[in-house]
Parts: structure tokens; sequence; C-alpha cells
């Protein structure tokens, strides 16, 4: 498991490990001449204080000065050409800057990079899991992984790594150094840095539980907001204007007393660790002028003593840094394992054996069982065969496996071995290619999703480079053309949030006008003409025959329906009931047969004789 | 609906909104000039400690003495301990201002929410408000809260520090302040380019979020039309746009410190120099200083810069606080369109605070007299449309969608009002009574039922606050809820989840039936559900609707037959006017538009009863 994790953040990180490589570099870099800075004054002040003592220390610049000055004539040198130290102090901040510019940049371009990569993973791997997967999803949640856990990794990856070792890397240099310098200033300078830092981490720790109660609060006010505004009719309708208020209220007052409680606590972190590191500050500028008061005793010089003020001012902040980040890690590894979660997910796969078989021939089904759950047969024992260019309307009632027989034609699921098999043409469409099948077999769904760009785009998405000629013909076809012209923007209107919302049944038409516009073998109406009326249903349906007939050989045709009309037209009709092919016949046959199909039928001379009654008795 | 991206802010220092700020803030001005005090005595302080260092180094080591040092220990750690004093008042009512005023705004925007017409709700989204409510306030909290400490502190430890310097020696001040106005100009320049860049990532941002939620909603049809691969590389284009930007953003930001760090230094490296020799009496540039008035500039010179950014930092976010507060002080200050005159507040009491005792009672009798509306901006829905609906009638309204229909209802709630003509209620205007005396007395069932957070027995009880559980027991009867409410493990008492998810539509439907129901309503308005449910529960909802109307004046905007013809009088509404009047059996008859919907919704409710849809 583990194991499998790393690989995964490798795969991530693949092409950026130089960068981070180069980035930890340049934090060395960057502290250590941060480091020398500051012996720049502490140089000058110990050369100024020796000149005017009329002392003789060594001088007490960085090693690559000392030995520059020295072999100039030392003290005097440095004495009368201070504009050196300057130009020296100007460089190392340029150097500075340079480095930690590099620092930016690399970590900005690693850390930008893998998240990209992540983010075209996941949607890669979303558009290739199972059918199956997005019927179960839960689309809330997978967006929510898919966008604030990428976040939480990507800052992760740019700034809090990096600035770890920093903290580390800065340390270990400080330390270096001022060991160096005196042993005994060293602990004393260091005496509370291991409670600063134990303080941030075990604070940040402590006070997870109030950060997740203010959440909460907020949630649940956000929640009655939402909720009142949206039931804004209801709140008004019973006058109830005042009791939301009382609730908004309570929610309101609650939220303010976590945010209050979390602010105190903060309250008390903040100058807490003020306090340890003003502490600490002035505990080694105390014993410093201690011990350099006593400079024959001690061997401190007022140069060392600056240093080690300096040094302790740049590793606070750091060790505080680091104590919050390290608290706050459990964080991107929750977030890396809810994505891991979703990219271990099975994709679909086709057989190695799958080919790209012609579609266009005879549609067999032959003994096909399927269920959903063990024991929970959708579809038992159905067996029928279509020849190519049929039109075969389905009946059924509501979970009488309509249209789970039509997702196995797609493939949106298969046929389990041993349960029998659809072939096309002789061939088990399960060695045909998922991606072909699907491509031959146009399915429009009952309740079909728009992308959220023009309606132009919409119609050609399945195509390439579609012709403006294209679209609007599939569209006249699917009966869609004139209510999209009637569009302020026409065919450049935009659908869905951003723009227009289409009705039910224009969302129908504009799915149906998306399916025709590519060559289809094969056309399944699953139950795709419920929400346009009667009359638009048989608009389209003739459109549909006239192209047929002058495309010569038309798609085999399955049609989901409940309307009569539509269902009469077909060459053929199957009933299905409780999974199991019920009745099959044409319209001529089933209205003499008891069943379904006649019980429908029957529907149309109830009307009359009502319309009837109501007359005569008015 | 209009939609709202986000604003670009471009906009100059409005310092009219500011001052309302400071107005909503009344309650706090205590606190904030508590803060900023602290602020300004902690900036002091701040200056204060590079001095002690100067004088540790001049008095202690240059003498080599250590006499007088234990004062000066126990100075050093007095100035430390009311450092951390400062620190944790500021800190504390910082935060208690900051939660403070994000409550307080909070608080009169919702109240403001509650009073605002339907015509506020028609054209602004949701989304739009909920983003007001809460991170525009947030923000409003946080600006008031914590930008004005960080401006109190900055221009503070500017002010002090100058103050110190002159008085050591004006003249290396003068060249350690010169640059400030350098380093103030760069930061601002790059600021401004660095916010403009986030907020194209921003955008870019939420793009890429969109396309998720389209990638992961429209996977199933994305399979069907086998576009997986073409929606994947779409995608990356948008992800590589991202990465551009994400990358842009982030070095510009990175600029910013090594840049003003640069041009720092140039002031330490002159300090450095000239006060060095200053101090050993070669140069007389700056006057005699001492050591530790050269470490002590070298300090501040290497300092001052922090407090110019945190100012200009502050500065900037400040411009995105002023939109927020705009557009929360625009949402707050909005008049609801529909009011009651001050005479009717006064008589029956307002929205919050109703009058009761002078309240009429109210029979059912409405008139429409020569009513016209239009909705803002919008074409003339009815016209000079007049209607007599006695007490206790049952009227039916059908015709399309956009025929009138629910503005009819609409306004006799008085959730519009007519732009010409008038509506009377028992007689009456009905402008001359409160907006609440209405609505007390309305019983309205929504075609989406939509429940609040809670029981089942509060979302009943929200129809009567003060219904007995007894009452609501015997509401959820009457509608035949009672069934499915007592096979919940916890009865009454069971959750519905966010908005009643947990209930199917046919269970909510029900429950908003007894909601209406124990309100005991004069007049009901029902838009009937036209989203279909298992045959039981229709016909449960069927008896509920016959139970609820008993007695009252009713305003159906039907789909179903059987409601329909159950109707004393059944309006065909079409373009605004009233085209076909009559009961059932007439209009059938008259074999006009009345006969056409009957027939065909007749075959579409026997078709779906043959094949239990839904």
């Amino acid at each position: 498991m583990a194991s499998r994790k790393l690989q995964r953040l490798n795969d991530f990180m693949k092409g950026n490990r130089l960068r981070y490589i180069g980035a930890i570099a340049t934090v060395g870099v960057t502290s250590v001449v941060g480091f020398v800075s500051p012996s720049m004054l502490g140089g000058v002040a110990d050369a100024i204080h020796d000149w005017l003592m009329h002392e003789n220390n060594p001088l007490n610049f960085p090693g690559f000065m000392n030995r520059f000055f020295e072999a100039r004539g030392g003290l005097s040198y440095v004495i009368h050409n201070l504009w050196l130290v300057g130009l020296v102090i100007i460089a190392l901040y340029l150097l500075n800057g340079v480095f930690q510019y590099l620092r930016a940049r690399w970590t900005a371009t690693a850390s930008e990079s893998i998240a990209k990569n992540m983010r075209d993973r996941l949607y890669a791997h979303l558009q290739t899991l199972p059918y199956d997967y997005h019927v179960k999803a839960k689309t809330g949640d997978l967006i929510q992984r898919c966008t604030s856990d990428v976040e939480t990794i990507r800052r992760f990856l740019q700034t809090q790594i990096v600035e770890v070792f920093r903290a580390v890397l800065m340390l270990a240099v400080a330390l270096v150094l001022m060991l160096g310098m005196n042993v005994k200033m060293t602990l004393v300078s260091m005496v509370l840095v291991p409670p600063l830092f134990v303080f941030a981490m075990l604070f940040f720790k402590w006070v997870r539980k109030s950060f997740t109660l203010a959440d909460e609060a907020e949630g649940k006010m956000s929640a009655i907001l939402q909720e009142n505004l949206t039931g804004v009719r209801v709140v008004r309708a019973f006058g109830r204007q005042q009791f939301e208020i009382d609730k908004f209220d309570e929610a309101n007052d609650d939220l303010w007393k976590k945010n209050r409680r979390l602010c105190d606590l903060l309250a008390i972190y903040w100058p807490g660790s003020d306090f340890l590191s003003m502490a600490q500050t002035g505990v080694t500028l105390v014993y410093g002028v201690f011990l350099a008061a006593t400079a024959s005793t001690s061997g401190l010089s007022v140069g060392d003593m600056t240093k080690f003020v300096s040094y302790i001012g740049m590793l606070l902040w750091p060790i505080r840094q680091m104590g919050r980040i390290l608290s706050d890690m459990g964080k991107s590894m929750v977030s890396f394992d809810r994505l891991d979660e979703i990219l271990s997910a099975k994709p679909e796969e086709d057989a190695p054996d799958a080919t790209d078989a012609p579609v266009d021939g005879d549609i067999e089904f032959d003994h096909v069982g399927f269920e959903y759950e063990k024991m929970n047969p959708v579809l038992i024992d159905v067996d029928f065969k279509v020849k190519a260019g049929e039109t075969v309307a389905i009946l059924g009632a509501t979970g009488s496996g309509k249209s789970t027989l039509m997702h196995l034609l797609q493939r949106l699921y298969d046929v389990d071995e041993g349960r029998g098999a659809i072939r096309i043409g002789g061939t088990d469409i399960r060695r045909i290619r998922k991606s072909h099948l699907r491509s031959r077999i146009g399915l429009i769904l009952q309740e079909p999703f728009l992308y959220s760009r023009t309606v132009k785009d919409n119609i050609g998405i399945a195509v390439r480079e579609p012709s403006d000629e294209q679209i609007f013909e599939a569209a006249r076809t699917a009966s869609a053309h004139e209510f999209i012209t009637g569009f302020e923007n026409g065919y450049d209107t935009i659908v869905g949030e951003r723009g227009v919302t289409l009705s039910g049944g224009q969302k129908q038409r504009v799915a149906i006008a998306r399916t025709l516009i590519r060559e289809n073998d094969i056309l399944i109406f699953d139950d795709s003409l419920s929400a346009v009326d009667t009359e638009t249903d048989k608009a389209i349906r003739e459109a549909l025959r006239e192209s047929r007939a002058e495309g010569g050989k038309g798609a085999t045709t399955f049609i989901i329906s409940h309307r009569l009309t539509t269902l009469s037209e077909a060459d053929r009709i199957i009933v299905l009931q409780n999974g199991r092919v019920a009745q099959t016949g044409t319209h001529e046959e089933l209205i003499h047969q008891d069943g379904l199909y006649r019980r429908i039928y029957l529907i149309q001379s109830a009307l009359e004789e009502e319309l009837n009654d109501a007359e005569e008795s008015a | 609906m209009q939609y709202q991206e986000e604003q670009d802010y471009t906009k100059r220092f409005d310092a009219s909104l500011w001052r309302k700020l400071f107005k909503y803030a009344k309650p706090y001005h205590l606190q904030l000039l508590l803060v900023c005090v602290c602020m300004f005595l902690s900036a002091r302080i701040d200056v204060e400690i590079p001095l002690l260092t100067a004088e540790a180094i001049d008095t202690f080591i240059a003498n080599q003495t250590l006499e007088g040092f234990t004062g000066f220990a126990i100075r050093y750690t007095l100035v430390i301990l009311a450092q951390v004093a400062l620190i944790f008042i500021f800190c504390f009512t910082s935060g208690r201002i900051e939660s403070g005023m994000t409550h307080h705004i909070r608080k009169i925007g919702f109240r403001r929410l509650q009073e605002l017409s339907f015509s506020f709700y028609d054209k602004t989204p949701v989304g739009y408000l909920i983003a007001r409510m809460s991170s525009d306030t947030q923000r409003l909290g946080d600006t008031i809260g914590w930008g004005l400490i960080d401006l109190a502190w900055g221009v503070g430890y500017i002010i002090m520090a100058a103050i110190h310097m002159f008085a050591l020696s004006p003249r290396l001040a003068l060249v350690v302040l010169s640059v400030m106005p350098v380093i103030a100009v760069v930061t601002m320049i790059l600021q401004k380019k660095i916010l403009k860049n986030y907020r194209e990532v921003r955008k870019t941002n939420s793009r890429i979020t969109g396309s998720f939620n389209e990638g992961i909603m429209g996977a199933k049809t994305t399979k069907t039309l086998v576009r997986e691969e073409e929606n994947a590389r779409e995608f990356v284009q948008l992800t590589d746009t991202m990465k551009k930007r994400s990358i842009h953003a982030a070095l510009l930001s990175a600029l910013l410190f090594p840049v003003v760090m640069s041009l720092g230094s140039i002031t330490v490296a002159i300090a450095l120099w000239k006060g060095g020799e200053s101090v050993l009496g070669m140069s007389a540039a700056f006057g005699a200083i001492s050591l530790g008035t050269l470490t002590a500039f070298v300090n501040y010179a290497s300092n001052i810069f922090d407090p110019i950014v945190a100012i200009v930092r502050t500065l900037a976010d400040m411009q995105n606080s002023q939109a927020a507060a705009e557009r929360v002080f625009t949402l707050i200050e909005t008049e609801p369109e529909i009011k009651d005159t001050p005479e009717v507040e006064k008589a029956f009491g307002n929205n919050f605070n109703p009058d009761r005792s002078n309240w009429p009672e109210l029979k059912g009798d409405i008139q429409f007299e020569n009513v016209s509306f239009q909705y803002s901006g919008g074409e003339k829905v009815l016209k000079d449309f007049n209607l007599h609906v006695e007490a206790g009638q049952t009227i039916a309204l059908v015709g399309e969608t956009g025929s009138g229909k629910s503005t009819i209802v609409n306004l006799i709630c008085r959730f519009y009002e007519p732009t010409e003509g008038r509506i009377l209620i028992d007689g009456v205007d009905y402008r001359e009574r409160s907006q609440l005396w209405l609505q007390s007395h309305l019983g309205y069932v929504l075609q989406q039922p939509h429940l609040f957070s809670g029981t089942i027995r509060e979302n009943i009880r929200y129809g009567r606050l003060d219904a007995t559980d007894e009452e609501v027991e015997r509401a959820a009867r009457l509608v035949d809820a009672e069934d499915f409410i007592l096979k919940f493990e916890k009865g009454y008492d069971t959750d519905v989840g966010e908005g009643g998810n947990r209930l199917s539509t046919g269970q909510k439907q029900l429950i908003s039936f007894a909601r209406a129901l124990i309100a005991r309503p004069a007049i009901f308005v029902l838009d009937e559900a036209t989203s279909s449910v298992d045959t039981e529960t229709e016909q449960k909802i069927q008896k509920a609707i016959v139970t609820t109307l008993k007695g009252r004046t009713s305003f159906i905007i039907a789909h179903r037959l059987s409601t329909i013809r159950s109707a004393d009088r059944i309006l065909v509404i079409q373009h605004g006017e009233v085209t076909e009047s009559g009961t059932h059996k007439e209009l059938i008859q008259k074999r006009g538009y009345y006969y056409n919907l009957y027939a065909n919704q007749f075959k579409e409710e026997r078709e779906q009863a043959v094949l239990g849809i839904r």
C-alpha cells in the first residue's frame, strides 16, 4: 500500500526532481548568505572598537574577507576602506535576492507542474472510469477532491516543503557558526528554541478542533442562509420572516462564539510565541553583553555578540513556521490519500483480442441475463434478433429492464461470461473495441447532459470539424433549428448556468441533433422523446425517415417510448415485463393480444368514451 | 438572470464607502481606538529595542564594565513583558472586532434579505447573495479588525524610527529615509501587478473547477459520445494556461522582497560606511556618533522595509475590501419594492412586529380590478385583467408556460403588486392592509416542495408556530402522511436533511400539504406538481388536495385532471387573458383549448399509470 502511494507521488514529481534539488540548494545558499550579512556589522563594530581602543585583535569578518584585508594591511586598511564593506553588503543582498528568486521560481514551476500533472491525470482517469462508477459516484465529493485537495497538496509542495528544509538548514548553519564562536553562548542562545518549536507544533495540533468547530458553525450558518434564500417563497407565504431571522441569528451567534474562541486561542498563541522569541533574544543579548563586557576573561567580542543576536533573530521565525507546517502536514497526506482513491479505481478495458469489427450487421440478443446486484436479476433470458436497418420499438413498465438492455448494447455495462451474449453481424460485442462500438451506436439518454458551451459546439461535439451546414441539417432533423434560431444569439447561445437554461424537451432535441450528426449504424432513443410534445415527436420521426430515404441504407433503430403513435409505426414492437420479453410483434398483431400494449391502445377509446359522457351530461 | 463574474477593482479610493464602514463599526469604535493605541505603543517598543542594544554596547562593552548591568537586564525584561502584553491586547481585541463586525454585518444583511421583494430575488442569483453574506462580510471584518492595525503599526514604526534616527543623527537619518519613497513606489507597482495576476489565476481556477464539474457530471454522456480523449485534451489546454498564469503570478510575488531588500541594502551599506567613518571621527558628514548609535542605525536601516511593505500590502488589500464593501452596502441599502405604508404599519404592525389585535378577519373574497402587470424590464404579462372570486370557491388555472398563471397567483399572494389597477380582498385594496396580514392567512404549496433542515414535526409546525404536537399529527393524518412518517425509526422526529433531501419528492409534497393545512389558511394557493410520484402517493396527494381545499378560496395551477375536474371554475389563461371559463363539462362542450389539453393529458396520465412510470 504505502509503497504504491510513494510510487504514485514519485510519478507526479517526474521531471521536477532537479528543480526541488535546485530549490533546496538555493535555500542552503541563501541561509549562508543570510548569516554572513550580520557579520559585516559585527566585523565593522569590532574593527572600530579595536581601532578606538587601540587593541589588536584578529579581524572578525567572514574568512574570505579577513584574508583579503589581512593581505592589504589588516585593521588600518579596513578602517580606511569602509566603503568596501558596504559594497560587499550590497553584493550579498543582491546575491541573496537572486537566490531567493531562483528558489521561488523553481518551487513554483515544480509545484505548478505537479499540480497540472495531478489535475490532468485525475481528469483523464475520471473519463476512462466505467459508466457504473459515474452512476454511483457522489459528484460533489469528487469535484471537491479534484479541486481543493489538489490545492492543499500544491500549497504543501510550493512553500511548505522547502520552508521545512530552510528551517533545518538554517538551524544547522547557525549552530556551526555559533559553536565556532563560543560554545557556552551558543547553548544560552538556543535554550528557548526547542520549547518554541514544541509550543508551535502542539498549539496547532491542539487548536485544530476549534478550527473544525468554527468551520462547522460556518457551514451551518451557510446552510440556513442557503435554505432561506432558495425557500424564500415559503418563508413569505407563511409570513415567517421573524422566525427565519431568529433562526439565522442563533446560527450567526453560534458562529460568532466559535470564532471568538478561536481568536482568543490565537491571542494566546501569538503573544506566547512572541514572548518565547523575545525572551530568547533578550537572554542572548543580556548574556552576550555580560560576556562581551568581560571580554578579557570570556573572549567574546562585541562583534560576535551582535552576530549572535542577529542569528537568533533570523532563526526564530522559520522555527515557528516549521512547527506549524509539521502540524499541518497531516492534511496534505489525507488529501493525497483521497486523490489516490480516485486514481486507484479501475478504468474501462478492452479485451486483448478486441477488434474494430463492423457494427452494421444483424443484431442478436442470445439468451442475455443481467443483474446489477447479486440475486436481483434485471434481465432474464432475453432472446431476440433484429435485422440490420429494422426499427424496433420497446415498451415496458418502469424497472422492466429496457434501458439496461440498451446500455448493454453500447457496452456501458458488459454481459457476464456465461450469461448469454450480444452479437452484431455474428461478432460477440465483447470482442469489439468499446470506443469503436460506441462511436457507431448513437445512444440518446433520457436525461442528456449538455456541455456549457454554445449550442453549435454542443451539436458538433461528437464529430471532427463539422460544417455549419451539417449542424443546421442535424438540428432541423431534430426539430431544434426553430427554437435555436429563436434565441437572441442563435446557434452561438451558450447553454447552461452561464447562459440560457434549456427546457427538458429542448435539451433532448439538442442531444438528438448531436447524435444524428454522426454516422450511426445503430440508433437508440432511450425514452429520449419523453419531454417533447406529441407533435414534435412525430415531426422528428418523420424527418428521420426522410433523411433515411435520401441516404439509402438506414441505421438499425431502437425506440423506447410509451406513446402509442410512436410505438405503432415501428417494424416490430417488443414488450418487456420484469426483465423478460413478454410479447413481440407488429402493432396489428399486438392490439389483438391481451397484454401491456393492448392496454395502452385501449386508452384512446376510454378517452373518447369519457369525452362523450361529459358532453352528454352537460 | 445576470451572471456575476468576479469584478475587476481598478476603482479609486472612495472615502464615502469607508465612512459608511466606520459607521457600521460604531459598536467597536472604542476597541478600534484601543488597538490603534496598542499598535502605536508596540511600534514604539519595536523601535526602542535596538536602542537598548546600542546602550548596552556603549555602556558595558565599550567600558568593559558590569556596573548597572542588573538594572539594564531588568529594564530589558520589562520592555519585553510590556510588548507581550500589548501583543496580547491587540490580538485579543482585534479578534473580537473582526468576528464581531462580521457577525454584525451579517445580521443586518439577513434582516434586509427578509424584507426584499421577489422582484429583487428574480434578478439576483442565490449564489451571488451567499457570496456577499459570507466571503464579502468576512473580508470587511478582516479589514476592520486587522488591516487597520497593520497600517497603524507600519505608520507608527516609521514615524518613531524616523524620530529616533533624527535625534541620533539627522543627516544619517535623511540618508536612510531617502530610499523609502523609492521602495514604496516600487512595492506599489509590483503589488498592483501581483494582485492583477492572482485575479487571472483565480478566474482560470474557477474555469478548471467548472471543467471538473462538467467532466464528472457529464461523464455518462461523454461515454456514449466517445469523447473521453477529446475532453481530456481540452482540459490539458486549460491546465496549461493555469500553470503558465500561476507561475507568472508566483514569479512576480517572488520578485517583491528581493527587489525591496536590494534597494534597502544600499542604505545599510551607506549607513555602515559613512556612519562607521563618523564613529571613527574620519568623516564629519554625520557628526560624532557612538558605536552603539551606529549599530542602532544599521538596525533601523535593515528593519524599516518591513513596515513599508506591510503598509503597501495593506493598502492594496484594502482596495479589494472596498469592492467587497461596495457590494455588501448595495445589498444592505436596497429598498424593498413592496412596502407597507407608514399608516398601514401603524395600524397593523410591520413584518417583524405584527399588531394582530387590529387585524380584521380574512374571508377570502378576491377581486382583480383592471389589473395590469409587468415584471421590471419585461413585457406586460397581464393587461386590464378582471376577475372576481367569491370566498370559498376553488379556481383551477390552466394554460401554457408563460401564459400568466403564475403571475396571477403571485399577485394574489402580494409577492408582486399590480403595476396598474388594484386587487381587493374582502372588498378592500390589499395595499391598505399589511403584507403579513395577508400572508399569515395564506396556505401555499409549491410545485417543488421546499422543506427546511430539521425534523418532520418542525417542518409541519412551520405553518403555525404555536401548533401542539397533537395538531401537527392531526394535520399529517389528514393528508395521509402519517403512514410513511411512522415507518421512520424516529417518526415525527426524523431529520429531513438539508432542503428535505432525505425524503422523496412525494413525501416532501405531503409534508408541505400538512404544513399549509395547519396554518388554517383562508386563501389556498397550489402550484400543482407535475413531477410524477408513484401511484399510491399520487392518490394520497389527491386526497390531501381535497381535504385542504375544503371551504377555502383556492387557486390551483393544475395539471392533473382529477384536480382540474373538481374545481368550481376552470380558467384557461392565454397571453394574460382568460380565454375560456367554466366548469369541466362546459369547457369540454366548447371543444376549444381545454378540450385538446384534456385529451392529451388523459392519454399521458393513463399511459403512465399503465406503465407505472416513476
